[in-house]
Order: structure tokens, then sequence, then C-alpha cells
């Protein structure tokens, strides 16, 4: 499914990473400063790998010897940040149409807004929002814009234990009904065991 | 009214129309090269940002010369827009307006630039990932989040227009009813004895226009952060 041998700068030096994954759920492991985030962006197209190839279910989204480079807005990617990222001047439900790829609409809007338990928070503002209202809005957000993979970095990281364990049940929600291939960054074992199929650990 | 004369009115008129069509046309022009100076790295920019500010350093009287060799009716551009398109800059109140426009260009792009850099680049990294392109990031992420910096240049650009003067006379001259300010109908009371109750009327109108503005933009900012803040 996930296909991946770039080379990333990385301030003076240059490091490889190789992914070859077949499971749809698949966590990236790795302590802090290892890199994954930095293949997560390279994936979404917000960082540009020196070389390399990088394919997913068979549609290649970068290609150094072939010259391709796809842009960021046709990659098709669902990219759930550690830090939210709503839009501040939009509320919740402007938030949740923001994104669009392509016509095909596999998600209906009620369909994840019910999934993920947020009904009642349509007509807020982000910053009326708690941590974990906020990661869930993002993760239906980047559902809605009706994505070929979804990209989770530490999702989890900025909320409390408390918050962690409400999140995680929406998180196995979305991983067993939206059958769409994951990409799952943490530095927590508990957290990726809960989580993923399958586990690719970055030096 | 008052006891304002009906030439002082026509300047007061008339500076109104010449500051809002300054800074009202200049905006995209600013929003371009301010977003150009905060969001792209190119050859010759350190250039491009030196060129932009001249008019804050030269002498007004310079960029008024300047004006009149480029646009005048013997100049450069000025002769071809004027056989060509029947376009006339010098000695109109178009002219005034393009000459004040320059003048607040500084002032706005830097307003503007400044609160482009100041939003959020991990947002329109966002909605790029969302799928979409850099035309929908920049107008539904950037300019609605750099919106005070909009105001804030377009009343900086504004004020400067209604407070021009050394570039307008230079350019257009003071011609009552078609270039002459309030800047210039106040210097023209200055070289005539017996000027000074037109002087302080004017001088009172200059003060309230600009308070005026002032207080609008407050305004307009405050009310954009309420909504955000809702």
């Amino acid at each position: 499914m996930l296909s991946l041998d770039i080379e990333l700068l990385r301030g003076e030096y240059r490091r490889q990473v190789r992914i070859e994954e077949q499971a749809r759920v698949v966590a990236l492991v790795g302590p802090s400063g290892a890199g994954k985030t930095s293949v997560l962006n390279a994936i979404a197209g917000l960082l540009r790998p020196v070389a390399g190839r990088i394919e997913i279910d068979g549609r290649v989204l970068f290609d150094a010897a072939a010259r391709i480079d796809l842009p960021v807005h046709r990659r098709r990617i669902g990219y759930v940040f550690q830090d939210a990222r709503l839009f501040p001047h939009l509320d919740v439900r402007a938030n949740l149409r923001y994104g669009r790829h392509g016509d095909a609409a596999r998600f209906s809007f009620d369909d994840i807004v019910g999934l993920l338990g947020i009904e009642g928070l349509l007509g807020r503002r982000p910053r009326h929002l708690s941590g974990g209202e906020a990661q869930r809005v993002a993760i239906g957000r980047a559902l809605l814009s009706q994505p070929a993979i979804l990209l989770f970095d530490e999702p989890l990281s900025a909320l409390d234990r408390a918050r962690r364990e409400e999140l995680i049940p929406y998180l196995q929600r979305v991983r067993d009904e939206v059958r769409l291939p994951m990409l799952y960054v943490s530095h927590r074992e508990d957290e990726v065991r809960r989580i993923a199929d399958a586990v690719h650990v970055v030096e | 009214m008052i006891g304002f004369t009906p030439e002082e009115l026509t300047a007061i008129a008339l500076s109104l129309k010449v500051a809002l069509v300054a800074a009202v046309a200049s905006l995209p022009a600013g929003v371009a090269c301010g977003w150009l100076l905060a969001r792209r790295e190119f050859p010759g920019k350190a250039l491009f940002d030196a060129l932009l500010l001249m008019p804050l350093v030269m002498p007004p009287v310079v960029t008024g010369y300047v004006l009149l060799i480029l646009l005048g009716n013997q100049g450069v551009i000025g002769a071809w827009l004027r056989e060509h398109l029947g376009v006339q800059f010098a000695f109109r109140w178009t002219g005034a307006a393009l000459a004040c426009a320059v003048m607040g260009f500084p002032l706005m792009v830097r307003a503007i630039r400044l609160s482009i850099e100041a939003t959020d680049r991990r947002l329109e990294a966002a909605a790029a990932t969302l799928g979409a392109p850099p035309w929908r990031v920049f107008w539904t992420i950037t300019l609605p989040l750099a919106w005070p910096g909009l105001v804030a240049g377009m009343v900086l650009a504004f004020a400067k227009a209604l407070g021009e003067f050394g570039a307008t006379i230079t350019f257009v001259s003071n011609i009552p009813g078609e270039t002459q300010t309030l800047s210039s109908a106040i210097y023209g009371l200055l070289q005539v004895p017996g000027g000074e109750a037109g002087i302080w009327r004017l001088t009172a109108v200059a003060f309230a226009i600009s308070l005026v503005a002032l207080l609008v933009s407050e305004w307009l900012v405050r009310r954009q952060r309420l909504r955000n803040e809702r």
C-alpha cells in the first residue's frame, strides 16, 4: 500500500528513509528527532526530498528520477496535525466543509460528524474548543476532504492523560469504519499498540 | 455652512476624493507587493524592497518631479498614455491621486507585509493539504487573517494622502477645483494677506478628518477581532 524510499536533507547531512508496508494502518515510531514528522511532511508535499520516490496504492506522489512532484493540494492527503491547526476565523462547520479533493464524496458530512460526536460543536469557533474537541474536528475536517490516505502526527501528544483516553476510541472508530490507509506517528507504545496493525521503526 | 467659502468646500471635497481614491486604488498593488515581500524569495528582493521605500525617504518634491518626467504630458509614459489611451495625469485630480498613492505606498505595503508575515504559515499548509490550490489558500486563509493589516495600510495611505503636499504640487500644481487639495489650499491662503480665517477653518477640517479616519480604522479592526473571538 505504502511504498516510500526517500532521501531527506536534515541540516548538514542526508538521511535515507525506506518504508514498504502492506498493512493498512501503520505506526511510525522512533525517538524524537528521528524525522518521523519529516516523513509525513514529505508524503504530504510540505517537504521536498532530495531524491527518491513516494507511492501510495499505486499512485505516485513523488519521483525525483521521473520528475514527478504533485503539488500539496493534489495529493489527496488527510493530514491531522499535532496542533489541530483549525482555521480560527471559521466556525467548526466551515472548518469541516473547507476541504475538497475532487468530486467523489465517499464520506458524508452527517456520517463523519456522527462518527466523531461533534454535532454539538458545529456553531463554535475553534478557540472555544477543548484540545480533544479540536482534534476530533481536525480529524473530521481531514476525512471530509475525501483523502486517499490519513496521516496522523502525534495527534494525542498535546493532550493530558484523561483527554488521550477519551480520544483513542474515536481514533479506533475512524480506523475501523473509514477503511483508509493510515500512517500514525507516535512515540508512545501503548497508543501504537491500540491503533496500528504494523509498526515501522525510524531510527 | 459655517463660513466656508465655495473654494474651501471644493478643496475639502477634492481632498477626500483624492485620498479615498489613492488609498483604495493602491490596495491591490499593496497587497501584491506585501505578499511578495512576506512570502516569496527572489533575486533582487532587497533592491525591490528599497525601491518601494524610496518615496518615503526621498524629498517629496523629487518624487513629484520624477512623476512629472515620467507621466507629465511630455513625459516618456505620459505622452504615450495621452496619445494612445487619452489618459492624462498631469494637472488633473487623477494625477493628484496618483502622487498621493505613490507617497503612501511604502506605508501601506509595510503594514500589509507585517500582517501577512504574522499570519500562521502552518494554517496555510493545512489548507493546502485539504485540497486548496494556492489562490484559494490566499483568499480564504491568508487574506482574512491579515485583514487588520489591510485596514491599517489603507488608513495610513489615506492619512498620508490627506497630508501630501510636495509631490502633489510639483506634479499637478495647485489649480482650484482640479488639483487644489486641503493642504495646497492652506498653503495658498498662507501666501495672501487676510487668509487666517480660512486657514483656521481648513486646519480644523483636516484635524477632524484625520481623527475620524483613525476612529473608523480602530472600529473596523476591533469588529474583526470580536468576530474572530466569537
